[in-house]
């Protein structure tokens, strides 16, 4: 069978009929444990002398789906399924790094990120610096020679910074380490970053994937490129390890050590497995993943270039803008489009954020994105409500920014719904005026010493 | 475990486990851009199940760095250079595709120094197409392309490999991609075009003297099924035993069916060094 196209992957990579039952749907595994033939069976799968199931912190066949499934969307050699986005995260550097290591971060990131190596790896003995994304200066500045990984998202928060991979990727090996990267705003419909150079990718599932707000999962995904030997900086990947029998996990596998220590050790010691019903879930999302993510865009689109020229609108963050400083690297990374989530600045101040969140009927407010539903959330009076207006300035935010994520509604509709939201803005900014606050045209650099909060 | 042979590194996988004075040894032979880590789901299970287990590396290919052998018969010379390194005096050859040649070649050049013989997805002739050989010279990518399509039959074999989780279009596409960076001197077509030229598939066979199994796919485009056949009876004219296991698989075997691959050549393995101990005893 010749190796198939993006939307046939969707469906069917990874997943046959079930050989016992001949299920065509992937069916749910719900166990703990699987039975092992005799004796020799089970020490053969203890030793990883044969492949198979022992235990479904480990491995499930549900999960397993997931996993093959997200590895051929990505174009990588497998994948690793987590409890979530923050678990594949942490998977992935705890498999790589230990305490002395360094890591340089892009400083657009997610908050709960951002707050995961800021302060919780500074604990344990992992020091990040984090740098603006668009500086390949200041990239390579900071890297140390204990540093051991280059992170950043492929569209960062909250202005959709686009990470120019392939210039990082290069920083990255020319210091033999690898680059990994948040790929949960693009998903592999719109990016695929091992093709730009990045060496690990993760998602959090939780959001386009799943693609309807049932399911909290997450991905890390091994491109297959990074030669760790040649490295000689992962002697976890390289030489001997105790902890498995020895067992030297770049000799097993020329391609993949890192997916087989973070399995054999990260899974088992830290144990953040998927579940198999999330699994399951998180599949039926990806089987429309094309479908929802051509709806989203358009969507967004139209959304957009309704509230760029709408009169209550200050600024609009979305790279496809000739306004936003990653215009032209988007037109050549995400051809197919900047995802659908994205910031705006209201005109006024946080009591117009509030009021048009207040009059807002179909989109939902609340701290995620990535939903089949529209989304909205007011940043100055939730997430980053403790910070003043010099503060979220820093942050790239300003008091009258929203974010939206656009879902799969009629656009009009969507549109009804904004202009309620902007009228009842706009009373209130006319109220107030005239305002002193004035916000950046769209996504400013980002101040690396931000603190941004943790939402989604 | 590394060995040099005439000043260069050859690099052989042993199993996890380091091999033991007196156990029988079998030797794993990779195909065309590949290394020993295609055995991984049998390998390891050799080296912890009464063997002593050495699977190569072949010149040019990842760890052993020299250039790659542009002939079958050197290729089986260096195998026998190897072994001499190892000071393995009798060994059961197994190879893949390209390795299948190498093993048929050797068993039939030095019959004392091979006990019992396994072809996985041979063929011979093995041909390979001009279409091929020209893109592996001046296309490698496309032509790692095509080898990937043709190998495999399925989208999702279980439990995948080396593992679940894994996918295994694209481990073997990059390792194919790793084996060129790391030498870049064109090995897909030189092993392609060793394949190609090789041209004493009846007349090794009708030296073999040693126990033979056949592993072959049902479903391989590489090296479909009937192109085995002509070594098969040329073997068995011999009066030695051939044995044929045929596999649910694409030319991948090792990958898609690693369990039942690993339990044919196991089996055959184990009834051979048998007898050989037996009549050694």
């Amino acid at each position: 069978m010749p190796v198939n196209r993006f939307d046939t992957l969707a469906l069917h990579a990874g997943a046959a009929p079930d050989p016992a039952t001949g299920a065509r749907a992937t069916p749910i595994y719900q166990t703990t444990s699987f039975v092992f033939r005799d004796t020799d069976h089970a020490a053969a799968l203890f030793n990883m002398e044969r492949a198979g199931h022992v235990y479904s912190r480990i491995s499930n066949p549900t999960v397993a789906a997931f996993e093959e499934r997200m590895a051929a969307l990505e174009g990588g050699v497998g994948a690793i399924a987590t409890a979530s986005g923050q678990a594949a995260l942490h998977l992935a550097i705890a498999t790589l790094l230990g305490a002395g290591s360094h890591i340089v971060a892009s400083a657009a990131l997610y908050g709960g990120s951002h707050n995961l190596l800021h302060y919780t790896l500074r604990r344990f003995g992992i020091d990040t610096t984090f740098v603006a994304p668009r500086d390949l200066a200041a990239w390579r500045a900071a890297i140390r020679p204990n540093t051991r990984l280059l992170f950043g998202e492929t569209l960062g928060n909250p202005g959709l910074d686009v990470l120019d991979i392939a210039q990082v990727a290069e920083i990255a090996h020319a210091h033999r380490v690898p680059l990994l990267v948040d790929s949960t705003f693009t998903t592999p419909w719109l990016m695929q970053p091992f093709e730009l150079g990045a060496d690990l990718v993760y998602h959090s599932a939780t959001k386009f994937l799943g693609g309807h707000g049932t399911t909290i999962g997450g991905v890390v995904i091994d491109g297959g490129r990074f030669d760790f030997e040649a490295s000689g900086r992962f002697p976890e990947l390289t030489e001997p390890y105790d902890g498995f029998h020895g067992m030297v996990f770049s000799e097993e596998s020329t391609v993949a050590p890192f997916l087989l220590r973070a399995r054999r050790e990260g899974l088992r010691d830290f144990g953040a497995c998927l579940h198999p019903q999330a699994a399951w879930q998180l599949l039926q999302g990806i089987e429309t993943l094309p479908l929802r993510m051509a709806r989203h865009i358009d969507n967004t689109r139209r959304i957009v270039e309704f509230l760029v020229a709408h009169g209550a609108v200050e600024s609009v963050a979305y790279p496809e803008l000739p306004s936003h400083p990653d215009y032209a690297l988007a037109q050549r990374l995400l051809p197919k489009g900047c995802g659908a989530v994205f910031s705006f600045n209201l005109k006024g101040d946080r009591s117009a954020g509030r009021q048009f969140i207040e009059n807002l009927s179909l989109f939902s407010h609340l701290a995620n994105v990535g939903d089949a539903r529209s989304l909205v959330i007011h940043p100055a009076s939730t997430t980053h409500f403790r910070m003043n207006a010099a503060a979220l300035a820093q942050a790239g935010i300003a008091e009258g920014t929203i974010r939206l994520s656009i879902g799969l509604e009629d656009p009009d509709d969507l549109i009804d719904d904004l202009k309620r939201g902007l009228k009842a803005a706009q009373k209130t900014a006319q109220k107030t005026a005239p305002s002193a606050h004035k916000t950046p045209p769209s996504a400013p650099d980002v101040n690396p010493s931000a603190k941004p909060e943790v939402t989604p | 475990m590394i060995f040099h042979l005439a000043g260069h590194p050859a690099y052989a996988y042993t199993g996890g486990r380091a091999p033991t004075a007196g156990l029988p040894t079998a030797v794993f032979i990779h195909g065309a851009q590949h290394d020993h880590s295609v055995w991984a789901m049998q390998t390891r299970y050799f080296a912890h199940h009464g063997f002593n287990v050495l699977a190569v590396d072949l010149p040019g290919h990842a760890r052993s760095t020299q250039a790659a052998l542009s002939e079958i018969g050197a290729m089986g010379d260096w195998l026998i250079a190897l072994l001499d390194a190892a000071g393995v005096e009798r060994a059961m050859l197994i190879g893949h595709s390209m390795g299948s040649l190498i093993a048929l070649d050797t068993a039939a050049r030095y019959p004392k120094r091979v006990s019992a013989l396994a072809l996985v997805a041979t063929a011979y002739p093995m041909q390979v197409s001009d279409v091929l050989l020209d893109a592996a010279l001046n296309r490698e990518a496309d032509a790692i392309d095509m080898i990937n399509t043709w190998s495999h039959s399925t989208i999702a074999a279980k439990p995948s490999f080396p593992g679940p989780g894994f996918w295994m279009h694209g481990s073997n596409q990059r390792l194919m991609e790793r084996i060129a960076q790391i030498n870049p001197k064109q090995v897909l077509h030189t092993d392609f075009a060793a394949c190609n030229a090789y041209s004493r598939g009846l007349e090794a066979a009708a030296q073999i003297c040693c126990p033979t199994l056949f592993v072959l796919g049902r479903r391989d485009q590489m090296t479909p099924l009937r192109a085995a056949i002509s070594l098969s009876t040329a073997i068995a004219a011999n009066g030695v035993v051939v044995e044929t296991a045929l596999i649910d698989a694409g030319h991948a075997i090792m990958a898609e069916q690693p369990d039942e691959t690993l339990d044919v050549l196991f089996t055959f393995a184990k009834e051979q060094a048998a007898k050989a101990s037996g009549i050694a005893g």
